[in-house]
């Protein structure tokens, strides 16, 4: 045994890509047909820099240079046995690098980690599932993909069984599961594991809330049972009652290190994380220029109130709180609507209020806008408001993703069987009118043409 | 299990050196999982046929048929007096396995890229998983090759007992074809077109529908190093008692064995980059 009790070490850890790969335009033809004939051996040469870095050398971690990325530099940390350590951070921060290299799914670039015991990692529950094979097959080989030996399974399989709830339906092929028994399966295998070292990647945005609860519970358990757990999440509800630790990072970098809920607070207050609403009462250090400031801009939930989430199925209203104080200016006003992966999700541009195109008085305007119910897919969604002269074209106020929520899909009642709860995936998730008509067959000669 | 010992294992993960060998212990650890791979690969290839297992026995039942009347009956290669049904049923059955385990074990990084992202286990599972999941067929099939020795009532000689030898050198090649393409594979997609290409003209490189003894002697030694040479001659020396011709088996036995370190160790030093290429 070694003299301290550290379960994870973390020295100096960076990992370095390539992205690469620019796919080249062509002018005419026979560009485009020279560039073809060469094409196999320039494509050979790019495909081999994809792995290739003899050209770079580790100490030029900082320079980024234009197809080489670091989601991670020089991180360092330890964690004591036992320890439950959050980490957070925004998109991008290097979190989900991190936890690849801690699960040996792929090798740092430079740096060293050591880790006392065996390690299991949740980035994705069900990995490995097949549709055509029954739950208990299923049960058996997503455990031992999981890294448990057969006799393992053996042992816990009525657990996991019993946990999961799909006792019944155990012969069945997976493909006949509902995705909330499917789900509820492959966590409960997840959840039977016992390594020293256990890894969560934001598991708990599966199942119903009753599921998501037994899953918060269990892993509330596994910390308790003095293993050691890494969880990583959006959800600082869950950081906070979890975890007694919490690591952020930005920028591929450990930036805070510390009590849960100092972290957590930092997060989000400083804009690094989510926050609903920013206000500047000083009118004179607000953000703007001498013709327009703004002192607030807020995301409300249907009820008129300000909180870090929204459910999907109702509406969501965004505000932006702004004094004029030079009269005379026609403004566009937008907010730029983001997802978590930064994709832009749309803009929304102030046309229909009666102030588009209209000269405003020197004095106070809140704009606001309704995000309709069942558009928006969960996750995070970040709002960059825009004050724009219609006539300079010049920008009075921009700032990047000043407020952000967490949408979610909220708890449905019993009666629901629409399965609407299933994760679509997809930027929005709209709940269209539908109609589906049974042609009799009277009805169908006549529509035959 | 034995936590105790678990306990005071020390992982430690850095960048990986230049060239690494299989990592034979970490395999041991994951047998389990490679045997429900192997399961898994098995059960899901035949979910929702009819045929089920007898695909295995149909699939190159046809090629038997097809070969004997196109190079027995019309073209009428010799076969140093065997029966033509008989003379390709030992070699297509033996083919049918290496050719099949081959292309499914160069896809498999591709195919599994959705776990390979998510999940940490031996890469080399992948690859190793058709070669083992095909032997359930080829086992399925030598019944039909037994069915035909019993209608020509052939007996084996003592050269039989050389036959586990030959069945782990049929195991050898897509083995080491396998790792190496699988890896090669995961840059360039290339593989996925140029592998039926290939296979059907390795079709032609050994003594399947024809006899080795027609080759001319001084080409012997460069169209004996081909492993699919040594497989061949040895399942027909081994089942139909035709002298063991070593001079046509050395040679493929080296040649299997280089593929197949080669084909490790270019695993090995691909594996840290698949899931950055991938």
């Amino acid at each position: 045994m070694n003299a301290n009790n550290f379960a994870i070490e973390v020295e100096g850890l960076g990992k370095r890509y390539r992205i690469g790969l620019k796919e080249e335009r062509h002018e005419n033809l026979a560009a485009a047909l020279v560039d073809f004939i060469k094409s196999p051996l320039r494509n050979y040469r790019q495909y081999r820099s994809l792995y290739d870095f003899s050209d770079i050398s580790p100490e030029q971690m900082d320079e980024e240079s234009d197809d080489v990325i670091w989601p991670l530099k020089n991180i360092s940390f330890n964690v004591h046995e036992g320890e439950v350590v959050g980490v957070i951070g925004r998109n991008g921060a290097g979190k989900s690098t991190l936890l690849k290299i801690l699960s040996k799914i792929t090798p740092p670039t430079v740096g060293e980690v050591r880790l006392k015991g065996r390690i299991s990692s949740l980035l994705e529950v069900g990995t490995g599932f097949h549709n055509e094979l029954t739950g208990r097959e299923n049960v058996y080989l997503n455990g031992t993909i999981l890294g448990m030996r057969k006799r393992e399974v053996d042992r816990k399989f009525d657990q996991i069984v019993e946990f999961s709830g799909v006792e019944k339906f155990l012969d069945t092929p997976v493909k006949r599961y509902s995705s909330g028994m499917r789900v509820r399966l492959a966590f409960a295998v997840s959840a039977h594991l016992e390594p020293e070292i256990l890894i969560i990647d934001e598991v708990l945005a599966v199942g119903d809330a009753d599921f998501q609860r037994k899953c918060l519970d269990k892993m509330q358990d596994v910390g308790q049972e003095g293993r050691t757990v890494l969880f990583v999440s959006h959800n600082m509800n869950a950081i906070t009652r979890l975890c007694g630790r919490v690591i952020l990072l930005e920028g591929g970098r450990v930036v805070m290190d510390g009590p849960a809920h100092d972290v957590v607070s930092h997060y989000m207050s400083s804009g690094a994380g989510l926050s609903p609403e920013k206000v500047w009462p000083d009118l004179d250090t607000a953000p703007g220029d001498q013709v327009v400031r703004v002192v607030g801009v807020r995301v409300r939930s249907e009820d008129g109130q300000i909180r870090r989430w929204a459910d999907i199925h109702k509406p969501i209203v965004i505000e932006m709180e702004y004094e004029v104080l030079e009269g005379g200016h026609d403004f566009a006003t937008y907010y730029n609507i983001f997802n978590e992966e930064g994709v832009k999700i749309c803009t929304s541009i102030d046309r229909n209020s009666g102030w588009h195109n209209r000269p405003r008085p020197v004095g106070r305007y809140i704009s606001r806008v309704q995000i309709p119910r069942d558009l928006l897919n969960e996750g995070l969604i970040f709002i960059t408001p825009v004050i724009k002269n219609m006539r300079s074209k010049l920008r009075h106020f921009y700032m990047r993703e000043a407020v952000g929520i967490q949408v979610v899909e909220g708890v449905k009642d019993e009666t629901d069987k629409s399965g609407f709860a299933v994760n679509l995936g997809g930027i929005i998730k709209p709940n269209w009118p539908w109609e589906t008509d049974y042609l009799s067959d009277k009805e169908r000669k006549n529509a035959a043409v | 299990m034995n936590t105790t010992v678990e306990h005071t294992n020390i992982t430690i993960l850095r960048p990986p050196g230049r060239w690494e060998f299989i990592d034979f212990k970490e395999l041991k650890d994951y047998r389990d999982l490679l045997w429900s791979m192997v399961w898994r690969s098995i059960k899901v290839l035949y979910a929702q046929t009819i045929m089920g297992l007898g695909w295995a026995i149909l699939n190159p039942f046809i090629q038997i048929i097809l070969f004997s009347v196109i190079f027995g009956k019309i073209a009428k290669l010799p076969t140093d007096g065997v029966p033509y049904v008989l003379f390709s049923t030992v070699a297509v059955i033996p083919w049918t396995y290496m050719s099949q385990a081959m292309t499914q074990s160069s896809q498999s990084l591709i195919s599994g890229q959705l776990m390979l992202g998510k999940i940490y286990f031996p890469r080399l599972i992948f690859p190793l998983t058709p070669v083992l999941a095909k032997l359930v067929d080829f086992a399925v099939s030598l019944l039909l090759l037994v069915a035909i020795m019993i209608y020509y009532q052939v007996a084996p000689n003592w050269n039989l007992i050389f036959l586990p030898f030959f069945v782990l050198l049929m195991v050898t090649i897509p083995a080491g074809v396998g790792m190496f393409l699988s890896a090669f594979a995961v840059r360039f997609r290339d593989v996925k077109h140029a592998m039926p290409f290939a296979i059907s003209l390795l079709v032609y490189t050994a003594p399947i529908m024809y006899s080795a003894s027609s080759i001319p002697a001084d080409y012997r030694i460069w169209y004996s190093l081909n492993p699919v040479v040594a497989v061949i001659e040895g399942y027909r020396a081994c089942l139909l008692g035709t002298p063991l011709e070593w001079a046509y088996i050395v040679p493929g036995t080296v040649t299997a064995i280089i593929l197949l370190l080669v084909g490790a160790l270019y695993f090995r030093r691909m594996e840290r980059v698949f899931v950055d290429v991938l």
